[in-house]
Parts: C-alpha cells; structure tokens; sequence
C-alpha cells in the first residue's frame, strides 16, 4: 500500500536535492537560474504537503513569477565567458578545499538537529475542516509580529530608494517626454495653415 | 485501493470535461477574432472552409499538426522543446479552480485566487526560455520586453485581485461569487469599478494582446519569441494565449460581474422567468462578452509604445489600486451598505 503524501515527499524532496545541487553545478548560468526555479518549485510543493498553502503560493507567485524572473532577465543579457574563469581550477584547489572543510565544520557545529527542535515537533497536527492558512498567518502577522514585519517593509523601501538612487544619474542627459505637455497641446500651437496664394 | 483508483478516474474526467470543451473555444475563438475583426475592418474574413468558414479553425489545426517541427541548429534544444510546454501547462492548470457554476469545479480550493495568480505568473517563463533558447535576436528582444511588461503588470493585477480579496473576504472563487449575489448592482463591478477597469487592463497586457502585443510587434521585431517555431511547437504557444485569454475573462466575471448569478437577480418577474436557465449559460455569456471585448480592442487601438506601456503600468494603475484598495478597506470596515452591509 504506497502512501501518497509520503510518495510526493519524496520524490519531491529528492527534486529539491537535486535541483539544488545543479544550480551549483552547471556551468552555464542560465541553465543554473532554472534549476533554482525548479528548486523553489519543489520546495513549494513540500510546504503544500504541510498544508502552509499560502506560504507555497506566495514562494510561487513572488519568488517564481517576479524574482527569478528579473534574476534569468539579467543572467540572459550578460555573455558570460566561462574559460577565464575555470583557469587555475586546479592551482586553487587546496585553498578551495580548505575553505569547504571550514564551512561544513562550522555548519555541523552550528546547525545541529536541536535547532530544528525536530524530535520535539512531532508529526504535523491534522488541521480541523475550515482550517485557513491565510488567517492564521495574518493574526500572528499583525498582532505578535507586528513590528519586526512593519520593519522588515521599511528595510525593504530603503533598498528600493537606495538602488533607486545609485542607478539615477540625473535628468540632463534624457530626453524623456513630458505627458502633461503632449496632452496640453492642441491644434493651433502645432500647425498654422498658410495660404500658397498670398505668399507669392 | 480500489476506492483510489475510482477516485483518480473520476478527476481525470473532470479533467477531460474541463479541458475538451476549452480546446474547442479556444479553436472557434481563433475563427471568432478573424471573423469580429474583418466585419469591423468591413471585409468578409474567412469564408471558405465549410459554410461561412465554420471548418477553418479544424483545417488550421490540420496543417499545424502535419507541418514539419524544425528546430534551429544554434538553439538550446532543451529549453526549445520545453518552453511551449512550459507556456501550455499553466494556462491549462489554472483552469483546476474556476468554478463555471455553483459546485462546478474540480478543486474547491481555499486559496483559488492566490492559485491563478501563481500560475499565471508561471506562464512567463514559456516565453522567455523560447526566447533564449531559440538563440535568436528577435525572439531575445521579445522574452526581454515580455519579462519587464508581465513582471510590472501582474503588480497592478495582484492589488486589484487584492481589493476583490478584501471586499469578498474570501480568496475562494465560489464565495467570492456568492458575497456579490443579490442583483447587478451588487456585482462588484460597481463598488471596485476602479479595480475592474485596472484589472481588464492589466489582463491585456498580461495576456501580450493588442494594445500591449510589443511581444509579436510585426513591424518590428518579426513575431516575437516565437518566430523560429513551427508546426505543433507554435500551435501551443497560439493556444496558451488563447487559453489565458479566456482564462483573464473567466476570472473578470467571477470577481466582478457576479460568476454564474442570473443578472435579474432582484427583479421581481423577470427573476422567476429566467429561473430555469443554468447558471454556466450566464457565465458563459459574460465570458464571451469579455472575449469580445478582447477583439473589439484589438481591431480599434493601434499598439502601444513601450515606454508608455511601462508609464501606464507603473505611474499610472499601481497608485489607482493603492488608493481603492484604501476606500474599499474603509467600505468594508464600516459596513457600506448596500454591498457590505
């Protein structure tokens, strides 16, 4: 008797994996950019399963459909030559290695299964019929986690205004079109009709 | 186990019922645009396969299919053959949570809204992996003016959907529909107009239909991200968009102009009059208004330029929204009457 939530866990988990892993390993970058999609999509289909259907949703619509969107817009538009870099792969090596060993000891160190408090979760509760997600989310939203969420926007819109800022160099050499001007002007300021007798 | 298995059989004919049908609409849609477009450009449109043209949308589908794929030496195979199914899939899929009338959808789900709104930003990557990976100049400029045009509208779009979220209550389609029931007045078209009218928009330009067509813009860039294919591999780009065209429609009746209700809804004799007729004649009927709608602007307004599609887009619908969203966030909290009493 196959289970099916445990079947879609684990095929899509092992898609998770391996999605994850193809972002790093692929050389060409664009082709990387989609196995992130893929990885996203995957692990949006895991929260799915913990009926979190906002939270997969929202991985979609803002990750999937605007993120990574903007993301393959820029990785497309770079010619990317991939030889320069793989030169002297084999002289940084050593160093490289070192590096990973580091980072994986910190890791096991740092994130142990306690942080995760898996042994103490348990299995997922059935939610009872009726259950939202979405306000359940929005209470703990807007009550507990009021202000690290109102925060978090104004983080964000000083990102906005600060790339903003960094990209604008000024008016002066644009040629950009007034809207209010064009639609301000009418018949008699564009043309002047000239009689071919009188100006003989 | 055999309980499963019936289970499964009966979705998948659920599937089929949805989906036969729609192919159907999309192939006389296809006949529908060249018909509506020539008698308002005052020719005859196609006339001569079967009676009046009727056969042409099979005879099209006919060549598509025996019509030889050719695939470009210089493209990425893979995301060359990917990208239409790519394109196809989601505008299929989002079908799943439309109901057509009152229990007549194939998952009631909690979340409907939210659904379409993830699958149709889905949709975008058909176009731009065909794009890129028909390693072509053209089609690239048009997955690039794609990407930026669908990225800035589905912002305008999601806060419309967002006010209808408010208003409602619900990101359920079925209770959506039955939070305007009452009578034509109180179809959210009235208290949201700004909303609706953003949102037809917006669903133009996600759509990539004339005005906002600068994806396929002829005179300049050929047919856009589909100019290197041919055959099958086009045809379901043709019916992706076909798919989503009715889909955009579906989804402006279902929030706004009431779903599957009777529009003598509250009329005391006309209401019992038309009390037989099923409530999927009415949705249907308000779709194919927008589908015509769909026409009609593509045969009067001549193409957009891209710049001003960017200034529409941003400078334009997304402050509309922000401040409707506002007043129908104070309707609702103060109990509006008549629609949010």
């Amino acid at each position: 008797m196959i289970n099916l939530p445990v079947l879609v866990f684990y095929s899509f988990a092992s898609l998770l994996v391996l999605s994850s892993a193809m972002v790093i390993i692929s050389r060409n970058p664009v082709r990387g950019a989609l196995f992130l999609v893929l990885a996203f999509f995957a692990s949006s289909v895991l929260w799915m399963l913990l009926e979190a259907e906002f939270l997969a949703l929202a991985l979609i619509f803002v990750y999937v459909g605007a993120v990574m969107t903007l993301f393959l817009f820029v990785v497309m538009m770079l010619d990317l030559d991939l030889v320069p870099s793989r030169e002297g792969f084999v002289r940084y090596l050593p160093f490289g290695i070192l590096v990973m060993v580091l980072f994986v000891a910190v890791m096991i160190v740092v994130v142990t299964p306690e942080h995760f408090k898996l042994g103490s979760l348990g299995a997922v509760p059935a939610h009872p019929e009726g259950y939202s997600n979405v306000k359940e989310i929005g209470e703990i939203l807007y009550t507990q986690y009021f202000y690290p969420f109102e925060l978090a926007s104004i983080l964000l819109l000083t990102a906005i205004i600060a790339a903003i800022t960094l990209t604008f160099r000024g008016r002066q050499h644009s040629r950009s079109q007034r809207i209010d001007k064009q639609l301000a002007a009418n018949k008699a300021d564009r043309m002047y009709l000239v009689d071919p007798k009188e100006s003989q | 186990m055999l309980e499963q298995l019936i289970s499964l059989a009966w979705i998948i004919a659920k599937i089929l019922i949805i989906v036969l049908p729609l192919l159907g609409v999309v192939a006389y849609l296809t006949m529908a645009e060249r018909k509506v477009i020539a008698y308002m450009q005052y020719r005859v449109g196609v006339n001569r396969v079967g009676i009046r043209g009727i056969g042409q949308p099979i005879a099209d589908a006919m060549k598509l299919i025996f019509k030889e794929i050719i695939i470009p030496k210089a493209s990425n195979r893979y995301l060359f053959i990917l990208a239409p199914i790519l394109a196809m899939t989601p505008a299929l899929v989002a079908w799943s949570v439309v109901p057509f009338d009152d229990g007549w959808v194939l998952a009631n789900v909690n979340a409907g809204v939210l659904f379409i709104f993830a699958m149709t930003s889905i949709g975008i990557y058909g176009i731009i992996c065909a794009g890129w990976g028909s390693n072509s100049k053209y089609a690239f400029f048009s997955a690039m003016r794609v990407a930026a045009q669908m990225v800035s509208y589905e912002i305008a779009m999601g806060f419309a959907l967002v006010g209808v979220l408010i208003a409602a209550g619900s990101m359920n389609f079925t209770d959506i529909v039955h939070a305007q029931s009452g009578s034509v007045l109180h179809w959210y078209w009235l208290p949201l107009l700004p909303l609706f009218v953003v949102y037809w928009v917006s669903g133009l330009a996600e759509t990539n239909r004339a005005p906002f067509d600068v994806a396929e813009g002829e005179s300049e860039i050929v047919a856009g991200f589909h100019v290197e294919y041919s055959g099958m591999t086009f045809a379901m780009f043709f019916l992706a968009e076909y798919a989503n065209m009715i889909l955009i429609s579906s989804l402006a009746v279902l929030m706004f102009l009431g779903g599957w209700l009777s529009p003598f809804q509250g009329i005391p004799l006309l209401e019992s009059t038309f009390n037989w007729v099923p409530g999927i004649v009415w949705f249907a009927a308000k779709a194919s208004l927008f589908l015509y709608l769909y026409l009609w602007i593509r045969a009067t307004f001549p193409r957009y330029r891209y710049d001003q599609i960017m200034r529409l887009g941003w400078k334009v619908l997304i402050p509309v929204t922000l401040v409707w969203i506002f007043v129908v966030a104070l309707a609702v909290q103060f109990h509006l009457p008549p629609w949010f009493a």
